[in-house]
């Protein structure tokens, strides 16, 4: 501030107090996280991560063994584009109905001004409820229903990637231009030819290379999912944990990095060739 | 002139969508096939019997207040194991971003985005896994899962932001005669310590959501919670700490959005 006090830190006392307030926020969560990290250095700890690492090499490459996780991958891949079709089933009139470019009703007040309100609104919820609980608790419930197995898995992606599809489609149509739509509306066509002819021309490559990045994350949350018994190669990594077979469990690690790399490839390529 | 351009425009790009959607088409539909699934059958053959009595047994959800106590300080464990876990990891990654943006020689460049890169391929849930064995069943476990994923996430983006930042400053005080920590600190970390700061505040977003399901290998949070009452099948527990989890995520996401908003807005 003054040109005489240039040699400590002008910011001093707001940076101790940001410090001494950082401390006291922490302090309680590092309690409520029970934040000890000298469990780490515990010898029984060590010994039982040390003989599951250890079994990480060599990884297992039994031949009978690779065909169940070639089996699993495949099934993984599966479950994924599974899920996304159904997501795109569910996100494609979910994100027509919320999207605010497709609204007659913020034009004016049309003959079923309320109505279309009230459904967008309820439309709009249904996508929030969709979205805000994790696939991984969808797949923990539909398990229970479809029983263990890839069905709970596309299931779990469908509802959940539907709900945050539906959100992304509707945002795309808001901020691409909506002139020509707005055009058609105000002249009186009806929403779906509206968005048919002028909307979807200028996004259908964005729309579509969103879809195929969703498609991505699929695979990983695919084997998330498993995880909790949804099928693929999540279910197969929970099992050799939990038996700490660390042969094994590095294979489908290796197997998995694989796959995602591969799925990060062939989504760009698509992206590529579409864009 | 300009007819004709767009016409040409228009039927290449039809050509080759029209390719490659019949190939998602195609391979969508295999995978269905694969799985055995028919969706139009698989609804109306389980509802009857199972879906609907299922979905009854969560209602009404236990509201008792000595059951919400339990769900509210599930949440603050939940929010304490990602914070802890977010600082954490932007502080190693401050420390990993120094040899990743290549300030320690090619070497020490490829051996951190290496690591980097392996940190945050490897799913939360199999660091959460490995860290229950090593730390035993508890939030700690997922406080560690979560800083090692997102370290490996924070690290590269913290590396790529030092990177791209010019050294004018930086340089200009080495030259002046001030030691190189020191030109860091005020010569470089100002600069970047905002786009910093958004990243990490993104990354704990994200942790925010995914600490509420780590607890489903015994990670702790609001996960553990749901995962023991549903294996006890109290149902009505379950629906409760669903709702808890509904309402975290949505309101972690209001508040993503107006922060994003008021950030553009000042920022032009």
């Amino acid at each position: 501030m003054s040109g005489n006090s240039y040699i400590s830190d002008p910011a001093r006392n707001h940076r101790l107090g940001f410090i001494v307030v950082a401390l006291v926020v922490l302090w309680p969560m590092l309690e409520l996280a029970q934040f000890k990290p000298w469990l780490l250095l515990r010898p029984e700890n060590i010994e039982v991560l040390g003989n599951f690492l250890i079994q990480f090499f060599p990884p297992n490459i039994d031949i009978d063994f690779l065909k169940i996780v070639l089996h699993a991958t495949i099934e993984t891949l599966a479950i994924a584009t599974a899920g996304t079709t159904l997501a795109i089933l569910i996100a494609v009139p979910l994100g027509l109905i919320i999207s605010h470019s497709l609204s007659i009703s913020r034009i004016g007040p049309g003959s079923n001004y309320l109505l279309s309100k009230f459904i967008r609104l309820v439309a709009r919820f249904l996508m929030l409820f969709l979205r805000g609980i994790p696939e991984i608790v969808w797949a923990l419930l539909l398990v229970r229903v479809f029983g263990l197995g890839p069905t709970a898995g596309v299931l779990a992606i469908g509802i959940t990637y539907g709900g945050m599809l539906s959100k992304v489609y509707s945002e795309i149509l808001e901020s691409a231009n909506t002139l020509p739509a707005r055009a058609l509306l105000v002249s009186g066509s009806g929403r779906l030819t509206a968005f048919l002819y002028g909307l979807l021309p200028g996004t259908a490559q964005e729309l579509a290379s969103y879809t195929v990045y969703r498609w991505e994350c699929a695979i990983r949350a695919s084997v998330v999912a498993g995880f909790v018994g949804a099928g693929g190669l999540g279910q197969l990594m929970d099992q050799s944990m939990k038996m700490l077979n660390g042969g094994e469990a590095s294979t489908i690690l290796v197997v998995f990095f694989i796959l995602v790399l591969l799925a990060d490839y062939v989504s760009l390529l698509i992206r590529k060739q579409l864009g | 002139m300009s007819t004709t351009l767009n016409s040409k425009i228009a039927k290449q790009f039809c050509l080759k969508c029209l390719a490659i959607l019949c190939f998602l088409i195609g391979l969508s539909i295999w995978s269905f096939v694969y799985l055995g699934l028919n969706p139009f059958r698989f609804f109306s053959n389980y509802s009857e019997s199972s879906i609907a009595p299922f979905f009854a047994r969560f209602f009404p959800p236990d509201l008792s207040s000595t059951f919400l106590l339990k769900i509210g300080s599930g949440i603050l464990e939940t929010l304490s194991i990602s914070a802890i876990a977010t600082l954490l990891a932007s502080i190693i990654s401050l420390g990993l971003a120094l040899p990743n943006a290549g300030k320690f020689g090619p070497y020490g460049k490829s051996i951190t985005r290496f690591l980097c890169n392996f940190l945050r391929s490897v799913p939360e849930l199999v660091w959460a896994t490995i860290m229950v064995l090593a730390v035993g069943l508890g939030p700690f476990a997922g406080t560690l899962a979560l800083t090692l994923h997102t370290a490996g996430v924070l690290g590269r983006l913290f590396g790529e932001t030092l990177e791209n930042y010019p050294e004018k400053n930086t340089i200009a005080l080495v030259n002046i005669g001030s030691g190189k920590v020191a030109a860091f600190i005020y010569g470089t970390l100002p600069g970047i310590f905002p786009q910093l700061l958004s990243y990490s505040l993104y990354r704990w977003e994200m942790n925010i959501r995914m600490a509420t399901i780590l607890g489903f290998v015994g990670a702790g949070g609001l996960g553990q919670m749901l995962f023991y009452e549903l294996s006890l099948l109290r149902e009505p527990k379950a629906l409760s700490i669903i709702i808890a989890m509904l309402f975290l995520v949505i309101l972690i996401d209001a508040l993503s959005n107006k922060l994003r908003l008021t950030q553009r807005h000042s920022m032009g």
